[in-house]
């Protein structure tokens, strides 16, 4: 049995809901955008439903508590079918197990999820390191950004908490949609294919009068503050990675 | 390049001899203006030199009417020499940090005229970027030895973490390179400071709301491979100031030769002992995370660490009555004394074995360092041998192996 959601998270809980519903326990979730229909496998479309999901985010926390239950969610933003489907099975054994089996390190499934989560959250603390504002002439600091997994929804409070008197925008190029914050709010942006590509081209977007004056001197500072005599190259590269090197000012 | 620019890049240029870069251990709020303190730190980038960069870190100036030999902002050295005024820092600091290059500021500065008047300029910047600009992150200030109890009292109340260096472990190697100073002087703040962090801790006890002081703690750096003392020396020192003044880090930092006028020193050129500095951080770490004392690592008999191995696999192999540890039995600090395996996956470990015993395979897979373990523990599917593992063959297997490794790298190919 494959059952077939929209691809948000909310949808995946219910899939939860229906399986437990249809007692059809060997099952396997997919997009319902992507998935190509077999003639040997059945299928069926789960429509989205607010109370089923809330249903499976209560039980959830109630069996592995909410940090576990978010972290849930964290893993799902990993993105991947395969491990999306890893998750969604793990879940129905923390229903039928208890939620005791997530500390069951010796499992293959168990360990991935770790292994997993670990990931989403590396890719997580490199966005809060690596997004570099720039500030427009209207006050915005805006960046752009191409994370491996889908975690903008993570940075949001950090960034929230942090940048409270400034309004900012960050953008996932990959994933074609935004976050942007109005000092008051945040709420989700998507720009059309045009206005994505003028935000690759710097002309489009008119920047404060000094913000190429701080890039100098950031980029000086990451200069100076280099000891040549310890160059290493191969530390520096596990670190920062060439994938990020586009966003990062230091690098250009 | 304008003025600024270049100020920026003589004072950053002589701030980056501080080995810290911590950020962590804050916890300060936003409260309606710019900034918060993340409990974890964050590692903004990193240099060429694989060194992370989270703060900006300058001096308010290079000016010093002290000479230390092994210092770049010695009085004698013919440098160009600048000072930021109290504003340009506060720029600096805020413009950065709101474009997210950094988690705050690491502000020290050569003693120009006495200890008060710097420290006294030091938090002037410290209280206008607090007050005047409503800024919550994260600020390291370096406490000025000689300032005045008031000065440092009052800094203490603005800063997240303070720190003095010792620079060379021992008084006796202080006043080789430089005379003047004495390791007293950074004594008697350490200990001030730590008094009133442990006096605002007990009324914590009694009183609902007592100020932050210091939150993040205090830490010390040492110059490693500058004078002649030796590795236990080093860790002792470190060992007694974790526990005497309850320091969060003690920094090790490798000398880097810059004057060639000491004849005491290294010429310039000379490699600067990487590996060594990184054996003491390993050293540093077994002290304060895996329960090790320093005397198991270092002690009369074996007084430096080895350069091919790490130290607590030399640790294992002068302890062959140790092992093997058996992993589906042994205690979680057991686990963690076996080389190869780390805090994360013993606490793996020793949940997983709650629901059977553990094999060699699914050990392999959750990320132990296999290759160096295997010789030190027993899982449920270990073959028993008779005899014992020939531990001395064992050791030079592994520092063959090390040197084998570490030839690769040409940058500590000269090492040997």
């Amino acid at each position: 049995m494959t059952y077939l959601y929209d691809g948000t998270y909310e949808g995946f809980l219910t899939c939860i809901f229906e399986t437990f519903e249809r007692k059809v326990y060997k099952a396997n979730v997919a997009e319902r955008s992507t998935f190509v229909h077999s003639m040997f496998e059945e299928s069926v479309e789960v429509i989205t439903d607010n109370k089923k999901c809330m249903r499976v985010r209560k039980g959830l926390e109630a069996k592995v508590g909410k940090i576990e239950a978010n972290n849930c969610w964290r893993v799902f933003l990993f993105e991947e079918s395969e491990t999306i489907n890893l998750l969604f099975n793990l879940i129905l054994r923390i229903f039928t197990e208890g939620g005791s089996v997530l500390s069951n390190f010796g499992d293959k499934d168990v360990l991935n999820y770790h292994q997993t989560l670990k990931k989403v959250n590396r890719e997580r603390h490199r966005m809060q390191a690596f997004i570099r504002f720039q500030k427009t002439k209207d006050g915005m600091y805006f960046a752009l950004i191409e994370p491996d997994f889908n975690v903008l929804p993570l940075l949001i409070n950090f960034f929230k908490n942090r940048y409270t008197d400034q309004k900012w925008l960050i953008y996932d190029v990959k994933r074609k949609y935004g976050m942007m914050y109005d000092k008051v709010d945040v709420s989700e942006v998507t720009l059309s294919e045009n206005q994505t590509s003028d935000l690759n081209e710097e002309e489009a977007i008119t920047l404060e009068d000094e913000e190429l004056y701080y890039q100098g001197l950031w980029k000086q500072y990451f200069k100076s503050t280099n000891i040549v005599q310890r160059k290493n190259m191969k530390l520096h590269l596990r670190h920062v990675p060439k994938r990020y090197w586009k966003y990062l000012i230091e690098k250009q | 390049m304008d003025r600024l620019q270049e100020k920026l890049s003589i004072l950053a240029d002589a701030a980056k001899y501080d080995v810290s870069c911590s950020s962590s251990g804050s916890k300060r709020k936003n409260k309606g203006g710019i900034g918060d303190a993340s409990t974890s730190g964050i590692c903004h980038t990193y240099t060429e030199d694989g060194r992370c960069v989270s703060l900006l870190k300058i001096l308010l100036t290079n000016h010093c009417i002290y000479d230390c030999a092994f210092c770049v902002s010695r009085k004698s050295n013919d440098i160009k020499r600048a000072a930021f005024t109290v504003e340009e820092v506060v720029e600096l600091t805020i413009n950065f940090y709101r474009r997210n290059y950094i988690e705050g500021l690491f502000l020290s500065s050569g003693i120009f005229k006495n200890a008060d008047y710097t420290m006294e300029r030091l938090l002037r910047i410290v209280k206008k970027l607090r007050l005047e600009q409503r800024y919550n992150g994260y600020i390291h200030l370096k406490t000025i030895p000689g300032a005045s109890d008031e000065l440092i009292k009052e800094a203490g109340l603005y800063v997240d973490r303070m720190s003095i260096n010792l620079e060379m472990p021992t008084d006796v190697g202080l006043k080789l390179v430089a005379p003047e100073k004495n390791h007293d002087s950074v004594r008697k703040p350490l200990d001030f400071v730590n008094q009133t962090i442990q006096h605002l801790k007990d009324e914590k006890k009694i009183f609902k709301k007592v100020p932050a002081f210091v939150p993040a703690g205090q830490s010390t750096q040492m110059v490693v491979g500058a004078t002649p003392e030796n590795d236990l020396q080093i860790m002792n020192v470190a060992n007694e100031f974790y526990h005497k003044y309850k320091l969060k880090r003690v920094y090790y930092s490798g000398y880097i030769p810059i004057n060639n006028q000491n004849s005491t020193l290294p010429v310039i050129g000379s490699t600067p002992p990487l590996v060594r500095e990184n054996r003491l951080y390993q050293t540093d770490w077994l002290l304060r995370f895996y329960g090790f004392n320093v005397t198991e690592l270092l002690n009369d008999q074996h007084q430096n660490l080895d350069l091919e191995i790490d130290p607590k696999l030399s640790w294992a192999l002068r302890n062959p009555h140790y092992f093997p540890v058996d992993i589906n039995t042994a205690d979680y600090q057991a686990i963690i004394r076996v080389p190869g395996i780390g805090r994360g996956s013993a606490l793996k470990i020793v949940k997983a074995r709650k629901f059977g015993k553990l094999h060699t395979a699914q050990l392999q897979r959750m990320g132990i360092a296999y290759n160096r373990a295997k010789y030190f523990i027993r899982c449920s599917d270990t073959a028993h041998v008779v005899g014992f593992t020939d531990f001395d063959l064992l050791t030079r297997q592994f520092k063959l192996n090390g040197k084998k490794e570490l030839s690769n790298s040409p940058l500590q190919l000269s090492l040997f």
